[in-house]
């Protein structure tokens, strides 16, 4: 009896936290449903959220401790690694894909043309953050990673730990700011790989 | 004279790179904010030109157009705006409610007035008919407060629902319009970007659109900006007029409230 009872209580309030928030998430799902129209060139599967997304719209990017758990478990089991497992690629190429800032844009008024699309996504890091030293139009958005690996080291453990921020930047922190760019296929495992070994190289001017 | 020369030479050699570029755009802001230099008083003009034209299937003007004060009353308008409309049911901006009198005065059909948005800055092209009437009926408002009304319960949901909106994460990049706009001193490169929460801040930001965009070579209105964030944040086409850009909208100006309208904005 004293069990059921604290069952039906777990679960009124369980309901009772869901549809408080989904009553305003209802609001907004059908607010974006009447907002973007389908057509060519359009692709509406970006505008579904997927549990995180929700969560962190929800709270404003301040989920409950338990909730912040769970999420950033459920992200890391997200992170895949490169085929031959290296997760410090090529610093030169990371350096290209750190610098670019293209892809990904579509729509019928200013989509990315096809022809450059081929060379790859760029991660668009320096949108945010600062990095090369020698680089001075660089935002502040995250953390400056001038320096990034004469500060840490390059150990198996540190080179681990930036591929996969990196890879999705939520198996650390819930509702970060910063885009799953490995998760949200923004770049592939092996750049990925490149751009970890950007930041960590004792070559990469990063670290000069 | 020597000595500011040298003083010059050592406060750059001391400067980092990042300040170095702040001190360079500050400059670029300062030549921006000559007024009567403003290429957006020419769109201004061909704005009323066109607001007075006789055009569309019924060939009337936008004249009797009501943008919230009546029929034909633009002085102050826009800065009530955006509010509840009786006839169209729902809340509008300035840009939705003039695409509801092209329709509803002129008789084009939504689609033929949303056919062309935005003069396209790739191919150096002018201002759309939209932009330029819309960077008129705005600047009838000019010197006036930001005083956007909130009595009618749809102009309170729409806002609550705008601000809701503005933490909602979507698209590849998981961006909102917070993940930018909801602290002070924030950059994205060496663009400086506003705070909504900061009220001077965001002060600034509304009072100046319709703005002139030098980089573009046109004026743009809060559509275009609103599009442009999400173009950014690799989202499908933002439609012009939409529930979820007006409601943006309107919380965006409700957080400006009391701030005055300079117009036309010059910016980047």
């Amino acid at each position: 009896m004293k069990n059921r009872m604290m069952i039906a209580a777990a679960i009124a309030g369980v309901s009772m936290t869901v549809s408080a928030g989904e009553t305003m998430q209802a609001k907004i799902e059908k607010l974006v449903a009447a907002s973007f129209k389908p057509g060519e060139g359009q692709d509406m599967t970006r505008l579904v959220q997927d549990e995180t997304q929700k969560l962190c719209s929800a709270t404003r990017n301040n989920p409950p401790a338990k909730d912040a758990d769970a999420l950033t478990a459920r992200e890391k089991a997200t992170i895949k690694y490169p085929a031959d497992n290296k997760l410090m690629g090529d610093w030169k190429e990371g350096e290209k894909l750190v610098k670019g800032g293209f892809g990904m844009r579509i729509g019928t008024i200013e989509p990315d043309p096809a022809a450059k699309q081929k060379g790859g996504n760029g991660g668009n890091c320096y949108a945010c953050h600062a990095v090369d030293p020698k680089e001075v139009a660089a935002g502040n958005l995250g953390p400056s990673l001038t320096g990034y690996g004469k500060l840490r080291g390059q150990s198996e453990d540190m080179v681990k730990y930036t591929y996969e921020k990196l890879y999705n930047a939520q198996a650390f922190v819930a509702c970060s700011s910063m885009p799953r760019l490995g998760h949200n296929g923004i770049l592939k495992p092996e750049q990925i790989a490149h751009v970890t070994a950007y930041l960590l190289s004792p070559e990469s001017p990063v670290n000069k | 004279m020597k000595f500011k020369a040298m003083s010059l030479s050592l406060m750059l050699a001391l400067a980092t790179p990042v300040a170095m570029g702040e001190a360079s755009v500050e400059e670029y802001r300062a030549m921006l904010a000559d007024k009567d230099a403003n290429p957006g008083f020419l769109i201004i003009d061909k704005g009323e030109a066109l607001f007075k034209e006789k055009r569309g299937p019924k060939n009337a003007s936008l004249e009797q157009c009501d943008f919230g004060l009546g029929a034909g009353k633009l002085k102050g308008a826009y800065a009530q705006l955006p509010r509840y409309f009786k006839d169209t049911k729902r809340v509008q901006d300035l840009e939705s409610r003039l695409v509801s009198c092209m329709v509803n005065l002129q008789g084009f059909t939504e689609d033929e007035v949303k056919a062309k948005l935005y003069g396209d800055q790739r191919h150096n092209e002018n201002n759309t008919p939209l932009e330029a009437i819309a960077a008129y009926v705005a600047y009838q408002s000019n010197g006036m407060k930001i005083d956007p009304p909130l009595k009618h319960p749809m102009e309170k949901e729409t806002l609550k629902v705008g601000e809701a909106y503005f933490w909602n994460r979507h698209g590849p990049m998981d961006f909102s319009c917070a993940t930018c706009h909801a602290e002070d001193g924030k950059r994205v490169r060496l663009q400086a970007l506003v705070n909504a929460y900061n009220k001077q801040d965001i002060r600034k930001t509304m009072s100046t659109w319709p703005t002139y965009r030098v980089s573009h070579g046109v004026a743009r209105n809060n559509q275009h900006r609103m599009w442009d964030c999400h173009w950014q944040m690799r989202t499908p086409d933002i439609d012009y007029g939409s529930p979820a850009t007006v409601a943006l909208i309107s919380f965006l100006t409700h957080q400006a409230k009391g701030g005055v309208y300079d117009l036309p904005g010059i910016k980047r």
